[in-house]
């Protein structure tokens, strides 16, 4: 028998047991809506876990640190011996730049500055901020703006350190303030006559540096509450945030230029640390292993995003599988329907034999049928589970606002889980059918057909 | 198995077909050694008291039952050897059957109920339609095509259980008390159209009944049955 006409057949049976078929469907749409509703909202918390992660900074960031140990300093740390690292410089940084699943790499860089604003000032730390921070979270409800150009003369202070400049914080957007640092200045190979005695023992000192204050003046373009995370050691409340490549301009001396100086490079910079993002928190765990096959020490949050992504696994497991249970309990209604069906249908499919049905046409009909209430039911539960997954998001977000929070998606219904429900209802419904289509294909044409 | 032994002109060719049944310790012998043979394009009737096993022969002959021994051999075709799967096949292309309680499926309408062979043979819809009208018209019954048979009088049902019966275009029609549930008039109606079938098609038909007069007055041979034996046989 071809597929359509055992479609149509089924469809048929179906039609014409409408209500025991459709109290049946309806035990399959109820299972089937549960099943929807947990697994969808299981996964709306989940990207919305994600989402947050991801604009944390914490989760797609690895810190590289330069193999530098002082010997007899604090603790031993894991990772390669300093003297079997190669140098964390530009080469280096270009070539974690290559990485697969690398967005960007950029040097962590804190300068230590006096910042001047009429009659107040305060010594902070700038912090050089990538172009790529203005998607984060913390520039969000920012007063102000964040930075117009990749590098402008512009600085966004944070609240502790405009409370400290101004009773009025939000009046100092636009206004200019002076900003203080050292410079550093590389000397010369030979140097300066009476800076350094050209004696034996130093003759093969190659260079130093010198360290010049200088001063810049900076328009305050923004205020923020916290500095994004794109390290880990940011998150005092009274620093400010230049860009990246304005920091990376003002030459400060970091604790790698007196170590380039003591080891003899100065002229072949490293950096004390480098920031790689990677493009999503999955990346990061090859990344990470690269890097360290490249002999440097890194530091990530993998293993907590690995512990969050694991709760989330754990959690979709428990929704799904209690949501399945009302799926199984409603196969059973499946069971006792065509069971039914084959008690008041016994005379029919002896006729069927007689004409020809085998017994696998009437096994695939009892399938069909199974098929089509799993095919009905999974629809409607889809349907249903979507209601009221908008029903628990709706209620959430009102409960949210009442609470002064921003509304959040906190329920997700993919396609895959659409097609999967409505798969799995099917599959729930064809394994019920087992045991009826068995019984229907055995049933003897004769006995069937004996004339009462 | 060698098939030597039928006839060339022989549609079926029973060989000491014998069936019985286990009836908690005893056995019952519902069929005991029948051998017959029945010519293609014949119209043969077997007759006999109620119990007297016509109806199993009938159905070992449709392929629903198989013998407890013996052979039953069908257009050169052993049916004993035939699986499940074979038999159903066997069924849906070889022969047709009707049967006194006219067996057609009530929620479905008189054209889908003569279509329904047709489905499981997967002949092509559009080969369908007109067969179905084709068969109904063959038994006058075209204007009926969307009645439901609960609609219909029992000639009339009997007619559209004919009509499905031979959509297939089997080469065997076997009857099964065809006028059992039906009025003397009607059931020489209908014995009438088993007697066109039977010679407009050349199909061979096999009817079991206890009507020894109608019968005696269609059939071209007459096979009585007692007991699960042949008793006697009796040409027109």
């Amino acid at each position: 028998m071809k597929t359509s006409d055992l479609a149509g057949l089924a469809a048929q049976n179906f039609r014409e047991s409408v209500l025991r078929s459709s109290l049946t469907t309806a035990g399959i749409t109820v299972g089937v809506a549960s099943l929807v509703a947990m697994l969808s909202l299981g996964i709306g918390l989940q990207r919305l876990a994600d989402r947050r992660l991801e604009r944390s900074g914490l989760f797609d960031t690895v810190v590289v640190f330069s193999p530098v140990r002082f010997a007899g300093l604090g603790r031993r740390r894991l990772g390669p011996a300093p003297h079997k690292s190669p140098p964390l410089d530009e080469s280096a940084r270009q070539t974690m730049a290559r990485l697969p699943g690398v967005a960007e790499v950029y040097p962590d860089i804190r300068v230590p500055v006096l910042l001047r604003l009429g009659s107040r000032q305060r010594l902070t730390l700038v912090s050089g901020t990538p172009p790529s921070a203005r998607s984060s979270d913390a520039f969000k409800g920012m007063l102000g703006s964040f930075f117009s150009a990749a590098s402008p003369g512009e600085i966004i202070l944070q609240t502790d350190l405009a409370r400290e400049l101004s009773s009025h914080p939000a009046a100092l957007l636009g206004r200019q303030i002076t900003l203080s640092y050292a410079e550093r200045q590389t000397l010369p190979a030979s140097a300066p006559a009476g800076k350094i005695a050209p004696n034996s023992e130093n003759s093969n000192l190659s260079a130093g540096f010198s360290v010049i204050r200088r001063d810049k003046t900076l328009r305050i373009v923004g205020i923020v509450k916290r500095e994004p995370s794109a390290g880990f050691s940011r998150f005092a409340r009274d620093g400010a945030l230049i860009p990246l490549a304005l920091a990376e301009s003002l030459n400060a001396p970091e604790p790698s230029s007196l170590t380039d100086a003591l080891q003899n490079h100065p002229a072949q910079a490293t950096y004390a640390r480098l920031i790689v993002r990677v493009r999503s928190p999955q990346a990061i765990q090859t990344a990470e292993s690269k890097i360290k096959a490249m002999g440097f020490r890194t530091f990530s949050l993998l293993d907590t995003t690995r512990n969050i992504r694991r709760f989330f696994a754990v959690l979709d497991l428990f929704l799904g599988i209690f949501g399945s249970l009302a799926l199984i309990v409603a196969s059973l209604g499946i069971v006792n329907t065509l069971v039914m069906a084959i008690l008041e249908r016994r005379r029919e499919i002896g006729i069927m034999k007689a004409l020809g049905a085998s017994d696998s046409d009437v096994r695939r009909l009892f399938f069909a049928e199974a098929a089509v209430m799993g095919a009905v039911g999974g629809a409607f539960g889809t349907a249903l589970g979507w209601a009221i997954g908008r029903l628990i998001n709706a209620g959430a977000n009102l409960y949210l606002r009442r609470q002064h929070f921003p509304p959040e998606v906190i329920w997700r219904l993919p396609w895959w889980l659409v097609v999967g429900a409505i798969g799995f209802s099917i599959l729930v419904s064809l394994a019920a059918g087992i045991y009826p289509a068995s019984r229907a294909a055995q049933l003897d044409p004769v006995q069937t057909l004996r004339y009462e | 198995m060698p098939q030597a032994a039928i006839s060339d002109g022989a549609a079926i060719q029973a060989s000491n077909v014998s069936r019985y049944y286990r009836m908690g310790q005893d056995v019952v012998r519902a069929l005991d050694g029948v051998s017959l043979e029945i010519r293609r394009g014949e119209f043969l009737a077997v007759l006999g008291s109620s119990g007297s096993g016509k109806s199993t022969l009938l159905n070992i002959m449709a392929g629903l039952d198989r013998p407890t021994s013996g052979r039953m051999l069908v257009l050169g075709r052993d049916l004993t050897a035939l699986t499940s799967e074979g038999l159903a096949h066997y069924r849906r292309v070889t022969v047709g059957m009707v049967f006194q309680a006219f067996n057609l499926i009530g929620r479905m309408t008189v054209a889908e109920n003569v279509e329904l062979p047709m489905r499981f043979a997967a002949v092509e819809r559009s080969e369908r339609q007109a067969r179905v009208l084709n068969a109904l018209e063959r038994v006058g019954l075209k204007a009926r095509a969307r009645h439901r048979p609960a609609e219909l009088s029992g000639g009339e049902q009997q007619r559209v259980a004919l009509a499905r019966a031979l959509v297939n275009r089997p080469a065997i029609l076997l009857a099964d008390e065809p006028t059992g549930n039906l009025d003397s008039r009607t059931a020489a109606e209908i014995l009438a159209l088993l007697h066109t079938v039977n010679q407009s098609l050349a199909t061979t038909v096999v009817m079991v009944t206890h009507e020894e007069a109608l019968a005696r007055r269609y059939a071209e041979r007459n096979l009585h049955l007692a007991d699960g034996k042949l008793t006697a046989a009796e040409a027109r």
